[in-house]
């Protein structure tokens, strides 16, 4: 009869376990070089299981209980885990142990780092934990190198997972920096506003010692053109001199110029007898701002064997974005270069509003102070 | 990095962090102090489970090749599985069970416990294979005859699953056997009867706690599912005053309080259980109906909880997600799909109700189809669906 028992409470529930989710562990994975720094989140209540968490056995498990279980902890779960990198083993050093909380309660968060022979090309990762009390347990896996991110669930039926580090990275590299480049031009204020100075102007053209909106606007895009050309051509030969490290200026330096420029370009906007070609401006004060997309550039950690490729992939981001903002302003520009507020307004007071800003850049980078209060 | 930069990142970051509170897990941190608490047991060593699970798996640790010792703690652990609502301890059964399932021929009690949690894992079909492999070595086996009856029924095979019923009058109590067939007959067309039965069957002595359990609350969910509150209200109530927990009842009672626009009794009776996801989800939506500040935390808590099911990409959990994103997120373009697809894996009453709602929510009468044959062909006497389909049927006009 107990058969039947048993029977009856399988047909009562056909529905799964509603719960949170079976047991998974989560890491992730950074390799460097020679070296992967890794965080590890096992769940408590997991490892209370395997190696008993609760000592005091009220049911709880405190820090104390966790802090004290620290190296049986840490000897458990490395002795299931190996990573491989050219057929040798790489040797894990165990850092600190902390906590958190994932949805399905608490884990604790093992950091480490481990160190292969060599440069690691391919990497074998070995993961066996729990699966011997749990099989439905899954290690959830996040790897991720300078250029690309890949993901991985170890399973009982599929314990060892291997990852090529250079796998897809060339066209991976290409998207990274084109979106960095892309992105540099729309979230660094400093070179937007630059270009936006030199074009306000641009629908307009000086007669008399006037300005008159230009007849045309085949006339308003050959100006965009040649300061949008003057100021690529520029910025991309700094960008490549400062990359390749034949040069090299003080960021403080390059940052403070920046602002220069723009306060300059204001004021030429304000008094155009200053020059009229501003093309030539665009060239001057291009080559500054290349050695600030330079800054970014390498701020970003630049792989050796694809730094021509990603050098490119980047200049083509920043001219995409710039292009992206000529674009969606010209034609603006262009229908309203006739209203008589456009010259007041757009353009004076404007060319203003940008000099006080910049001025506030300005003395912010040479003072090295900072003005606005974040 | 200059200052406007800077500030237009961190703005960017904080809406990126607010969008994700209670989402996302937090940041690692170092506990400041020994006693903070940092997680809750199912069990404190000392309960009389616990102990009971301890002796169990002592007893099979003296001895790991014994068959019977390994099916007995696997089965504990099964029914853990169930009145916990915690899948950890399916995962504990088929650690146990797996010595004998790589065997070339695995011993029927084996292959059952298989079936079981495959069932749960919602793999039918394979599920079905282990259960006639079962048959076919032991042809008196009751228990793989019922399992394999409520998987055929979940599937809406009614014919096969009545087939499935008729073994257990040779091999099992009378009870058991009539209880099989009416539950069929409960969702095809003939309620009346089959309360007629279950009713008799509860004035019966002989019938056990556990079973008694069973039948009465496919009793109250065939009341529900006419109309008769009153007497699914007697029914759930009774089953709940004997002090059994099971989540399946709770979720039943549940639906049935939020139907009758008892959200108060709702609250009441789910306070305690967010850490079920089926549970937590009835709950916010009776927070959701009362408009109660908790509401907010529980959807983001279900929204994680679905996440992380797809993020270890397993998902037992559809008919939940598509009545999550269809009541509580209103979301009924991305609701559709995911109703759709439970369809295509189990067939009961709730199944039917999720596709229909979200199918007249999207606008998508033709998505309801599919329910609205099933409904048709099986004569399925439930007064929900009757008038959605009515609804559907309206509105495609």
């Amino acid at each position: 009869m107990r058969h039947v028992i048993f029977a009856i409470l399988i047909v009562l529930f056909v529905q799964p376990a509603w719960a949170h989710k079976p047991s998974d562990s989560y890491m992730s994975l950074t390799v460097q070089e020679a070296q992967i720094s890794g965080q590890w989140d096992i769940a408590l209540r997991d490892l209370n299981d395997a190696i008993g968490l609760d000592t005091d056995d009220d049911g709880a498990i405190s820090w104390g209980e966790v802090r004290t279980k620290h190296a049986e902890i840490a000897s458990y779960a490395f002795s299931r885990l190996k990573f491989q990198s050219s057929e040798a083993i790489c040797a894990i050093a165990i850092g600190a142990q902390l906590a958190d909380h994932h949805t399905d309660g608490a884990y604790a968060v093992l950091q480490f780092i481990a160190t292969c022979p060599a440069e690691i090309q391919h990497l074998t990762i070995d993961y066996r934990l729990l699966f011997d009390m749990d099989a439905q347990h899954k290690g959830l896996l996040r790897l991720s190198n300078q250029t690309h991110n890949q993901t991985a669930i170890f399973s009982q039926e599929s314990p060892v997972h291997s990852f090529t580090m250079g796998e897809g990275s060339v066209w991976q590299a290409v998207r990274l920096y084109l979106r960095e480049g892309v992105w540099h031009i729309w979230l660094g204020f400093d070179h937007l506003l630059f270009l936006v100075t030199l074009l306000v102007p641009a629908v307009l053209i000086r007669q008399g010692g006037q300005w008159k909106a230009v007849p045309d606007f085949a006339i308003a895009l050959r100006e965009v053109v040649s300061i949008v050309t003057a100021f690529t051509v520029a910025h991309s030969l700094t960008l490549s001199l400062a990359t390749f490290g034949l040069i090299w200026l003080p960021s403080r330096l390059v940052e403070s110029a920046i602002a220069g420029s723009v306060v300059l370009a204001g004021i030429a906007n304000l008094y155009p007898r200053i020059t009229q070609r501003r093309w030539l401006m665009a060239f001057g004060f291009g080559l500054i701002h290349g050695f600030g997309f330079a800054a970014v550039l390498s701020d970003l950690g630049l792989p050796t064997d694809s730094l021509l490729l990603s050098l490119i992939s980047f200049n083509v981001g920043v001219e995409i974005g710039q292009l992206a903002i000529v674009v969606g302003l010209l034609p603006l520009a262009y229908a309203v270069r006739d209203s008589r507020s456009y010259q007041p307004l757009v353009l004076r007071a404007g060319s203003i509003a940008i000099i006080l800003v910049a001025l506030a850049w300005l003395a912010e980078r040479v003072l090295d102070i900072s003005l606005f209060s974040v | 990095m200059n200052r406007s930069r800077l500030i237009m990142v961190l703005t960017w970051m904080g809406w990126h962090m607010l969008s994700q509170t209670l989402v996302a897990s937090g940041q690692p941190f170092h506990p400041a102090d020994d006693e903070q608490v940092l997680e809750r047991l199912s069990f404190n060593p000392t309960d009389p489970v616990a102990r009971e699970i301890r002796a169990l798996r002592r007893n099979l640790a003296k001895n790991p090749h014994h068959l019977e010792s390994a099916v007995h703690l696997a089965t504990r652990y099964i029914e853990l599985s169930r009145s916990e609502g915690d899948p950890r301890f399916l995962g504990k059964a088929q650690a146990i069970l797996t010595p004998w399932w790589q065997e070339s021929n695995p011993p029927p009690p084996a292959l059952l416990l298989r079936a079981t949690i495959k069932q749960s894992a919602h793999e039918f079909d394979s599920a079905l294979v282990d259960l006639d492999e079962v048959l076919s070595i032991q042809p008196s086996n009751a228990q793989a005859w019922l399992t394999k009856a409520s998987i055929l029924t979940v599937q809406a095979k009614y014919d096969d699953a009545r087939r499935a019923c008729q073994p257990l009058a040779r091999f099992t109590a009378r009870h058991v056997f009539l209880a099989c067939l009416s539950d069929i007959a409960g969702v095809t067309g003939q309620a009346a009867k089959s309360q007629m039965v279950l009713r008799e069957l509860l004035a019966h002595p002989v019938v056990s706690d556990p079973e008694r359990m069973w039948i009465s609350t496919m009793s109250a969910e065939i009341a529900a599912r006419t109309g008769d509150a009153e007497a699914a209200d007697r029914s759930f109530s009774e089953i709940l005053k004997t002090g059994a927990k099971n989540q399946y009842l709770l979720g039943a009672y549940a639906d049935f309080l939020l139907d009758r626009g008892r959200h108060r009794d709702v609250i009441t009776l789910l306070r305690h259980e967010t850490r079920a996801d089926g549970l937590l989800l009835r709950l916010a939506i009776a927070e959701q109906a009362l408009k109660l500040p908790s509401f907010q935390d529980h959807v983001a808590t279900l929204a994680a909880r679905f996440a992380a099911s797809r993020d270890r990409g397993t998902n037992v959990h559809v008919r939940e997600e598509a009545r999550f994103t269809l009541v509580l997120l209103r979301n009924p373009q991305e609701a559709l799909p995911l109703a759709q697809m439970n369809w295509k894996v189990q067939r009961e009453p709730a199944d039917a109700r999720i596709l229909l709602e979200s199918a007249l929510a999207a606008g998508n009468h033709a998505a309801a189809k599919p329910a609205l044959d099933w409904l048709r062909t099986n004569h399925v006497e439930d007064w929900h669906l009757q008038r959605l389909a009515k609804l559907v049927q309206q509105e495609s006009r």
